[in-house]
């Protein structure tokens, strides 16, 4: 049974239509990450997923419910974009507070302060909270009751680079115990090693969705090599040679793109050489696909 | 069950961390002892004067206050949930809207109730300890029937912020409206009323006047605490137009009664409409 099967998804808003044909599943310990411009489509995917609203047109199933029944509810956790929750209740209490309306143990909410690293200030007003600070309570909020589905709309506004860290982390582990999780982002770096799958959605259609080498090989960019040649030879050198190559940073740095197909090829001949001292192979990142999905969206779009 | 008692039991408990419970009680049992004792001064007389002067004085002073602080206790209720994400938050837990608004009415009323009580109550405790030969059996009727249809007005106007709060988008456009909704029911609604009654000049049929006061939940207010005395010396402006309508106090009860229904039917009603 897959944690969430969207078929043939159409939403409107009035005469607006913001979702055409989204077809999208999520397997059981699956991590999916949604990406797309502000506007295309996202929240309102993860509204329906949510049931707070209803399908214009199409099928939304979760963890194999309708999901506005209260079981999917219980067994589902959110996390919002934006929430400041309670200002006049402390960490400690407004995690109880919903930890009550989720029927989950209260004993929970200790351990969940702790792993989100709050237990410091469990006893402060969430008034007295930062941004950061919030958005981990919003999480250890998303995580009470042991969810089998995980929504985690941008978790790392507001995070530093460690609690950053510790959230993939977490993510990894929860991924390990079969908790299905799918992540709304805007930050690309350093989310791709996290995500099973990707779906880059734009202007509420689905643009591409795979996991990454998948995704790679659809687009066809190229793979970029630097390297670092000791003579200093200057572009000719390589141009002579065939190779697609520009100058980086002056003399001894060159960089040189190829097809996926040709990139062994293309290293052994590059290795041949001893003036080369140093190579860094650039895959193109989820950054660079996402981009270019986009392009291909503008282009569609404007024909 | 338990979703409700819990939402209840939190907005309970913000009554009494933002001392709402202790300002509303000492704001009721202040002005209802001063009443009491100072009501008559006008007339030339300071002291306790008699039970159905207080009660009218009381009741004129529970007409504006009670909307007022219903109003003030409740309006940000859906819209500042919303501002604050927790709405959007809430509606994706096992907890239905009409779950949610239950509780929410359970845990505001029970603040509002219980304010009342202590406020309206210890005047009469006063009055009961300090008033030599008071009739205590008038006193506890007047005061229970004064004390449970200034918490009922109370409820009708919490129930009518609920739905004005699922209505706007802004909480500073709640707080608008709310005052505009107390300003119409406490003083715009008795001077239109006046003035179609004297611009008419007889014309509308004086028997169809009295029932327009039980279009307003707070002259329903009103009349059921001037009704019921032999002397009725304190009663005037719009109020006299009550000594009219026929019915009992039965009827009265049930307007408030139905006030309060009608009221919470709006605010379900807005609440389910109102999209996250």
């Amino acid at each position: 049974m897959n944690a969430v099967e969207l078929s043939a998804v159409n939403q409107h808003y009035g005469p607006a239509q913001v979702l055409h044909d989204v077809s999208l599943s999520l397997g059981e310990g699956e991590v999916l990450g949604l990406f797309g411009h502000n506007g295309a489509g996202k929240t309102t995917t993860i509204k329906l997923i949510l049931g707070l609203l209803q399908a214009s047109a199409g099928s939304v199933r979760v963890l194999g419910h309708d999901p506005h029944s209260a079981e999917v509810r219980r067994a589902l956790g959110y996390l919002p974009e934006n929430v400041s929750f309670y200002a006049q209740l402390s960490g400690r209490e407004t995690l109880q507070h919903f930890a009550r309306l989720k029927r989950a143990p209260l004993r929970q909410c200790d351990d969940l302060l702790e792993q989100v690293g709050l237990s410091d200030a469990a006893n402060r007003r969430v008034k007295t909270y930062s941004k950061g600070m919030r958005q981990r309570l919003g999480l250890a909020q998303a995580l009470l009751g042991e969810p089998r589905l995980l929504l985690l709309d941008e978790p790392t506004v507001g995070l530093d680079p460690i609690a950053t860290q510790s959230l993939y982390q977490l993510i990894d582990q929860l991924r390990q115990h079969g908790t299905s999780i799918i992540l709304c982002s805007h930050v690309l770096p350093g989310v791709e090693r996290h995500i099973d799958r990707a779906a880059i959605l734009a202007h509420g259609r689905l643009q591409a969705l795979g996991d990454i080498p998948s995704l790679r090989e659809r687009a066809g960019l190229p793979i970029r090599i630097r390297l670092h040649d000791e003579q200093a030879r200057g572009l000719q050198h390589w141009q002579a040679q065939g190779f697609n190559t520009r100058a980086i940073n002056g003399g001894h740095w060159f960089e040189v793109s190829t097809a996926h197909a040709s990139k062994l090829g293309v290293l052994r001949q590059l290795l041949a050489e001893n003036a080369v001292s140093d190579v860094e192979l650039h895959q193109p990142s989820l950054e660079d696909l996402y981009c270019h999905f986009m392009q291909q969206a503008a282009a569609g779009g404007a024909q | 069950m338990n979703s409700i008692l819990s939402i209840a039991r939190k907005e309970f408990a913000d009554g009494l961390r933002n001392r709402w419970l202790l300002a509303i009680s000492l704001l009721f049992a202040v002005l209802a002892v001063g009443i009491a004792w100072l009501g008559a001064a006008a007339a030339g007389q300071v002291g306790f004067t008699s039970i159905p002067a207080t009660i009218a004085s009381l009741a004129s002073l529970a007409t504006f206050l009670m909307p007022l602080i219903a109003l003030l206790l409740a309006y940000d209720s859906i819209v500042g949930e919303d501002e604050g994400g927790t709405l959007l938050l809430l509606l994706t837990y096992p907890l239905t809207r009409v779950q949610m608004l239950v509780g929410k009415f359970l845990g505001h009323g029970a603040i509002l109730a219980l304010a009342t009580l202590l406020g309206f109550g210890s005047a009469a405790v006063a009055i009961a300890m300090l008033v030599p030969d008071v009739e205590l059996n008038l006193l506890l009727w007047a005061f229970s029937r004064f004390i449970s249809s200034s918490i009922l007005l109370g409820l009708v106007f919490i129930a009518l912020a609920y739905a004005l709060s699922s209505v706007v988008r802004e909480k500073s456009s709640a707080a608008g409206l709310a005052l505009g909704l107390w300003f119409g029911f406490v003083l715009v609604f008795d001077l239109v009323l006046l003035a179609g009654l004297v611009l008419s000049q007889g014309r509308i049929n004086p028997d169809v006047l009295p029932w327009l006061l039980l279009l307003n939940p707070t002259d329903v207010f009103r009349l059921l605490n001037v009704s019921g005395f032999e002397a009725s010396a304190a009663i005037s402006g719009v109020m006299q137009l009550g000594q009219d309508l026929p019915q009992s106090s039965a009827l009265l009860w049930l307007a408030l009664f139905g006030w309060g229904l009608l009221s919470l039917g709006l605010a379900f009603f807005f609440f389910k409409r109102r999209e996250v």
